[in-house]
């Protein structure tokens, strides 16, 4: 799916890095946090609750939990709280995760 | 009679309150609770959500017995709770674990578990299980733990939702629930009855007054001529993230609600009325959840709290009726989210002192003026 972003990533001195997003390239200004690179690279969710529901980053400070996203392996992991860098590998947060970690994708 | 005037008022509005509230309504009584400040000790949102039998009573035989009856009137407790409120308050009594990385301590808790045994007999059943044993029954225990207990009467609810759906009950059932109501004071009357003052001037006059108040009851039992004195303990507890697996156990320290967050906790500590949590003995609970389940060390924990018990000099409940001012009652008890099912229904004949009413004498609070005395 693709829905257009509402925001934009604003012109920033940070060297460009990219990781992906479920397999896809996306690129973002160092400096700048995952849920801001997400926010700004699509208006999709970027995960879905335990009934399915989609998601995106909301508070961007740490509090709502709804940035959650896998990064390198680990479940859960609050995009707003997280910067990018090269390389990452992030994945959309399916429901909740497992005891032993991963994910159900 | 004013409409601010009630046949029963209970002060709190919390498990307990709530709790002897539902039985009252049942019992065809007008009904009003007084709930109290957001800023006040509320117990009842802290609490642990734990529906438990070991331990309890093992060398004080009536309270022993009171538990098993407690545990043995949940589940038509619980059923009643959700024809009231439509909430489900996720009751799971499949039986529940003490987990045990000490072998002395385990054995002194099994001499209590076969204390409690002879009091009830077959109204509370316990095994003890050697790390073996333990091993073979569940997969993933860790390899620190020498043993457990275990207790197929043991159990627990969603403590949120059980609060909510109390709640939601007594309103269902026509009770009122008055709330920022803090009681300043409560004055017999001298033809019977009592009149109440909040704290922002607002009278109220009752025929009864029922205190369950939890920490909150300190003051006013005192100005009521009651003698317990009530302290607070201070537990601490960490909330993990949700989780799509279900851990293959309960245990009074790790417990998993319906939703998926573990619950890790139990600790005490007398603090005064600081609730505040402490980071070494987060991470003690920490380490014992590891210790235990090995796998929960990858789960994350997203909110810890300390929360303040409700003790009573002895740690027993008390049932007590004033003898100064007929018609003040005293409810006060560390496990009301156990006894609950019991404050909503045979309570009642207590207080309404009916032919049905249940021996409470143990409970009364004039044992402490006994244990002042010896």
């Amino acid at each position: 799916m693709n829905i257009a972003s509402r925001f934009q990533t604003p012109p920033e001195d940070g060297e460009p890095v990219q990781f992906t997003f479920d397999g896809e390239l996306v690129t973002a200004p160092i400096g700048t946090s995952l849920a801001a690179a997400l926010l700004s690279h699509s208006g999709d969710a970027s995960r879905e609750t335990a009934t399915g529901a989609g998601r995106s980053a909301f508070c961007m400070m740490g509090v709502c939990f709804d940035c959650l996203v896998e990064v390198d392996g680990t479940p859960n992991t609050q995009a707003c709280m997280t910067l990018v860098r090269d390389g990452m590998v992030v994945k959309r947060q399916i429901g909740l995760r497992g005891l032993t970690g991963g994910n159900d994708v | 009679m004013s409409a601010k005037h009630s046949e029963i008022t209970i002060i709190g509005g919390g498990v307990v309150g709530l709790s002897v509230a539902m039985g009252l309504l049942q019992a065809g009584r007008r009904v009003c609770v007084l709930d109290g400040a957001d800023s006040d000790a509320r117990a009842s949102q802290g609490n642990f959500g734990l529906v438990w039998g070991q331990g309890k009573g093992w060398n004080f035989a009536p309270y022993a017995k009171w538990t098993g009856e407690a545990l043995a009137a949940w589940p038509e407790f619980s059923a009643k709770l959700t024809d009231l409120s439509g909430i489900d308050v996720a009751l799971d009594q499949s039986g529940g674990f003490e987990f045990f990385t000490d072998a002395d301590e385990m054995d002194e808790f099994a001499g209590m578990l076969a204390g409690q045994q002879s009091h009830i007999g077959n109204r509370f059943s316990h095994e003890v299980l050697s790390a073996d044993d333990l091993h073979r029954q569940i997969d993933g225990i860790g390899e620190d733990v020498v043993g457990a207990t275990f207790s197929k009467f043991d159990g627990h609810v969603n403590p949120l939702r059980f609060l909510r759906a109390l709640r939601l009950s007594v309103q269902a059932l026509g009770g009122t629930v008055k709330t920022n109501a803090q009681v300043t004071s409560v004055d017999p009357v001298t033809n019977g009855g009592f009149d109440l003052t909040l704290a922002n001037g607002d009278t109220f006059g009752a025929e009864k007054v029922l205190l369950c108040a939890g920490l909150g009851a300190m003051k006013l039992a005192a100005d009521l001529g009651f003698r317990t004195k009530i302290r607070p303990q201070r537990g601490e507890l960490l909330i993990t993230e949700k989780l799509r697996d279900r851990l293959p156990f309960i245990s009074s320290t790790i417990r998993q609600v319906d939703e998926g967050g573990v619950q890790i906790g139990g600790t005490k500590a007398d603090a005064g009325m600081d609730d505040s949590e402490t980071l070494d003995v987060m991470a003690g609970l920490a380490r014992h959840a590891v210790q235990v389940f090995p796998a929960l060390a990858d789960v994350r924990v997203i909110r810890a709290w300390g929360a303040l018990r409700v003790m009573s000099p002895d740690g027993y409940p008390v049932y007590a009726q004033s003898n100064e001012h007929l018609g003040a009652y005293l409810v006060t008890c560390h496990s009301g989210v156990t006894l609950a099912s019991l404050h909503a229904s045979v309570l009642t004949d207590w207080i309404e002192d009916t032919s049905a009413a249940p021996d409470l004498e143990a409970f009364d609070e004039h044992r402490f003026t006994l244990s002042n005395a010896a």
